[in-house]
């Protein structure tokens, strides 16, 4: 079953055309990854996605979550799919808290907001968020402000409040980019069992081509704005046809040693 | 108030200073309820315009009153006023900088000039036009400066506004479904606080010298009242009999006004790296 049908999917800020004619699927446990260089619109697409582009962004085509027509629909409509359905993990960790929020009011929120939890409950959840994304110490660490945490523990933060509400399609925007590698890998791996645990669907956007494969089944490369090339991982490294993917590929064969072993099929 | 800041406060003895003055006039406040040499309208003909003496240390005014008790209690009318007009453009200006800040592009602009156009009006002006519809009074005085105030600290607080709106943790608050209200009590206000507190001080150093200005031309507290403007204005007449007169309504409003400037400024540099390294 498709959760996600997204059509011509186009948005644009007066006259600049940042994501142009964009379509895809997501089904239910499907997962997606988006690849491209920073400015090709993936980001802005998946904000298209939760309803949160910045002011003076103009969104034609047509957005489905779960049979819902999302483009054009009221403000109240879309509020409710974030979050509840949607979740979105950022980028930067340190900048998507509140600096002067503890993290378990940050966690806490979206349940107060969707599921009409007190906020004691919402504090004993999230709590039990911490546990979940594998913090030590979980209720001494609940109460802590993000600067009292490091880039790893942040990102764990931050994928509590994208999953707190147990939305059924995570989207995770560069989830480790800004992170050490040591790190990145215990946040993909934590990524995995989670998406994995609750059977949730998933879009990774990366521009790292090795931690896209190792993420999403079907990958979709994004260059200035369109999709250029969209098919299954493994199917994309053997036949991809568009030459900004062939020359990611040749990069990424080049560069990692994990793909190798991918493409030798004992992933 | 964290270790580092602490100890940076210890380091500045600009704010130290400010703090000191600051004390020493909302003392001044507290004493003129509790004590005063003389009672401060208690008039005596015989002592008209007397230099320094005991026991009328600071000497008396042309209606024999003790100036020394005057300043005390006129500490009060000057600390009233200026509370009175920082709290009115605190919250006045905050929830008007609240809404530019949060407006669509276009309204932002109008709402913009319309408060550059009254920040472009001095307080005084705005004093004089509402004592004249009115009439000069304490109130009129406290929501003429209020007025002011509030525009400075709206065109500050507009601006600090959509600096935390461009913040990532805002567009994560929006895509956990908070709507406009929500983001604003819980992600923006909370963020520009530090930043309204540093202000205020320096507002009240601003509404000190602007009650004192409107005393002195007539359109502030009204006699017999004691007020430092008024002090100012009156002993000017007798500059040449005792020019010392002028001095100390004059060493007081210097007093408050550079207290609160100090301590403005001292906040400001203990406040500011904490709000770039936090945000």
């Amino acid at each position: 079953m498709t959760l996600l049908e997204v059509r011509n999917l186009t948005v644009r800020f007066g006259e600049h055309t940042v994501v142009d004619d964009v379509s895809f699927d997501v089904a239910a446990g499907g997962r997606l990854g988006i690849i491209g260089e920073s400015g090709s619109g993936k980001t802005m697409a998946m904000l298209a996605v939760l309803g949160v582009l910045p002011a003076g962004a103009e969104v034609t085509g047509s957005i489905r979550c779960d049979g819902v027509e999302l483009v054009g629909a009221e403000e109240d409509v879309r509020r409710s799919v974030r979050g509840r359905t949607i979740g979105m993990v950022f980028q930067e960790p340190l900048t998507a808290l509140n600096p002067l929020m503890r993290v378990d009011r940050q966690i806490g929120w979206p349940l107060r907001l969707h599921h009409g939890m007190s906020r004691r409950d919402a504090d004993a959840a999230a709590v039990e968020w911490c546990a979940r994304v594998g913090l030590d110490e979980p209720g001494r660490i609940a109460r802590r402000l993000p600067h009292e945490m490091s880039g790893g523990q942040r990102q764990r933060i931050g994928l509590a409040i994208a999953l707190a509400a147990r939305p059924r399609l995570l989207i995770a925007d560069e989830p480790t980019t800004a992170l050490d590698v040591t790190v990145q890998d215990d946040i993909l791996r934590l990524l995995d069992s989670l998406v994995d645990g609750d059977g949730l669907s998933l879009i990774f956007v990366s521009h790292d081509l090795g931690v896209v494969a190792r993420m999403a089944r079907d990958i979709a490369v994004m260059r200035a704005g369109r999709i250029v090339e969209q098919r299954p991982t493994a199917e994309l490294f053997e036949r991809a046809r568009d030459p900004y993917a062939k020359a990611l590929i040749e990069s990424a064969r080049r560069g990692t040693v994990d793909l190798r072993r991918l493409l030798r099929g004992d992933s | 108030m964290n270790a580092v800041g602490a100890r940076r406060v210890r380091r500045d003895p600009g704010f130290v200073v400010g703090a000191a003055l600051v004390g020493v006039t909302v003392a001044t406040v507290v004493l003129s309820y509790v004590w005063t040499p003389f009672d401060p309208l208690e008039i005596d003909p015989d002592l008209s315009l007397t230099g320094p003496a005991w026991p009328h240390v600071l000497g008396t005014d042309e209606n024999g009153r003790d100036i020394l008790s005057n300043v005390i209690v006129g500490a009060r009318s000057t600390f009233g006023v200026a509370v009175g007009a920082v709290v009115i453009g605190m919250l006045v200006g905050t929830l008007i900088g609240l809404l530019v800040g949060t407006a669509s592009a276009r309204m932002r602009s109008t709402a913009t000039f319309a408060i550059d156009v009254v920040l472009a009006l001095p307080s005084v002006l705005l004093a004089i036009v509402l004592a004249a519809v009115y009439e000069p009074s304490t109130l009129t005085a406290i929501v003429a400066i209020g007025i002011a105030l509030a525009a400075a600290v709206s065109r500050i607080v507009a601006r600090d506004t959509r600096a935390v709106l461009a913040n990532d943790f805002v567009l994560a608050a929006r895509a956990c479904g908070a709507n406009r209200r929500r983001i604003i009590r819980v992600h923006v206000l909370p963020n520009v606080r530090s930043s309204l507190f540093v202000h205020a001080s320096g507002a009240a150093a601003v509404a000190i010298l602007a009650e004192s200005t409107l005393s002195y031309i007539g359109l502030g507290t009204r006699p017999p009242t004691p007020s430092w403007g008024r002090m100012l204005a009156t002993s000017q007449q007798f500059l040449i009999v005792e020019p010392l007169h002028a001095v100390w309504p004059g060493i007081a409003i210097v007093i408050a006004v550079l207290g609160f400037n100090l301590l403005g400024d001292g906040l400001r540099e203990r406040l500011d790296p904490t709000l770039r390294g936090a945000a």
